[in-house]
């Protein structure tokens, strides 16, 4: 059974999160890099998301608008080096918040029949940001964002 | 906010090593102030200054009993960050799980027609 495992380090404002898929590389691979196929898992029907752009390749960039029950707004991001089947390597922010960045690695790791292990690391700015982000998820955290920057 | 800033006490609390080592000791017994200085190259005051960190954070506690004021670990603490970082894990778990139908449904071949 494959399931999510989640490991927050306690020195860095980092979380990690490891999952294990019956697909070969290429194919994970595909489904982060192809705008088509990850907005298909990426976010639930609750979502309604448009890429204005989604390059994904070294030195490309990308910004999604989003609309959605717990959050609404546009994120953009920069690939810093994607590497076929391996490794993608990029930051990302909120258009609202460009000091809330995030320095996000996901690790594609061949497993032999057909499997993959996909490692995804998240370094975010402080922990402030990272319980912001542990609490609310991936997405939902730029609302609970708003609401803390408004508070303080 | 007041459960955000809790885990974040409580986070930059365990950032140090010497404060985990203490919380690690204290998961297995209440101990006074000199016992938890006694393994540590350190002052009792430098202890003192740990545990109120720790306090603060809301991980420690300590006793107004007895003169020997032992320190207690408050497990529920704890309670309330695995409870973050598991609603987290099922989050990402709901993506992956979406993440295998997809992947079940792709041609094998790389260069095959995703339409």
């Amino acid at each position: 059974m494959n399931e999510a495992e989640v490991i927050v380090d306690d020195k860095l404002p980092m979380v990690r999160i490891i999952r294990e898929f019956d697909a070969p590389p290429a194919k994970v691979f595909r489904a982060h890099v192809d705008p088509e196929l990850f907005v298909k898992w990426n976010w639930d029907d609750s979502y309604e998301v448009r890429f204005d752009h989604f390059d994904c390749r070294t030195g490309g960039s990308y910004r999604i608008t989003m609309s959605g029950p717990e959050m609404t707004g546009s994120v953009h991001g920069s690939f810093h080096d994607v590497i076929a089947n391996e490794l993608i390597v990029q930051t990302f922010a909120p258009d609202a918040f460009p000091e809330c960045v995030v320095l996000e690695r996901h690790r594609f790791e061949d497993l032999g029949n057909g499997r993959t292990r996909l490692t995804a690391q998240s370094l975010v700015e402080s922990f402030e940001y990272r319980d912001v982000f542990l609490d609310a998820g991936m997405v939902e955290g730029y609302a609970r964002l708003d609401q803390l920057l408004a508070e303080i | 906010m007041a459960a955000v800033d809790q885990l974040s006490r409580v986070f930059s609390a365990l950032a140090d090593p010497t404060r985990r080592d203490m919380v690690a000791r204290l998961t297995v017994a209440d101990a006074t102030v000199n016992e938890l200085a006694e393994p540590y190259d350190v002052s009792v005051q430098a202890v003192s200054k740990h545990l109120r960190v720790l306090e603060d954070a809301g991980l420690v506690s300590r006793r107004r009993d007895a003169q020997r004021r032992p320190v207690h670990l408050e497990v529920e603490v704890f309670d309330l960050m695995t409870t973050w970082i598991e609603r987290y894990r099922r989050r990402a778990e709901e993506r992956y799980r979406r993440l295998d139908a997809l992947l079940e449904s792709l041609p094998d071949e790389p260069e095959g027609d995703i339409e």
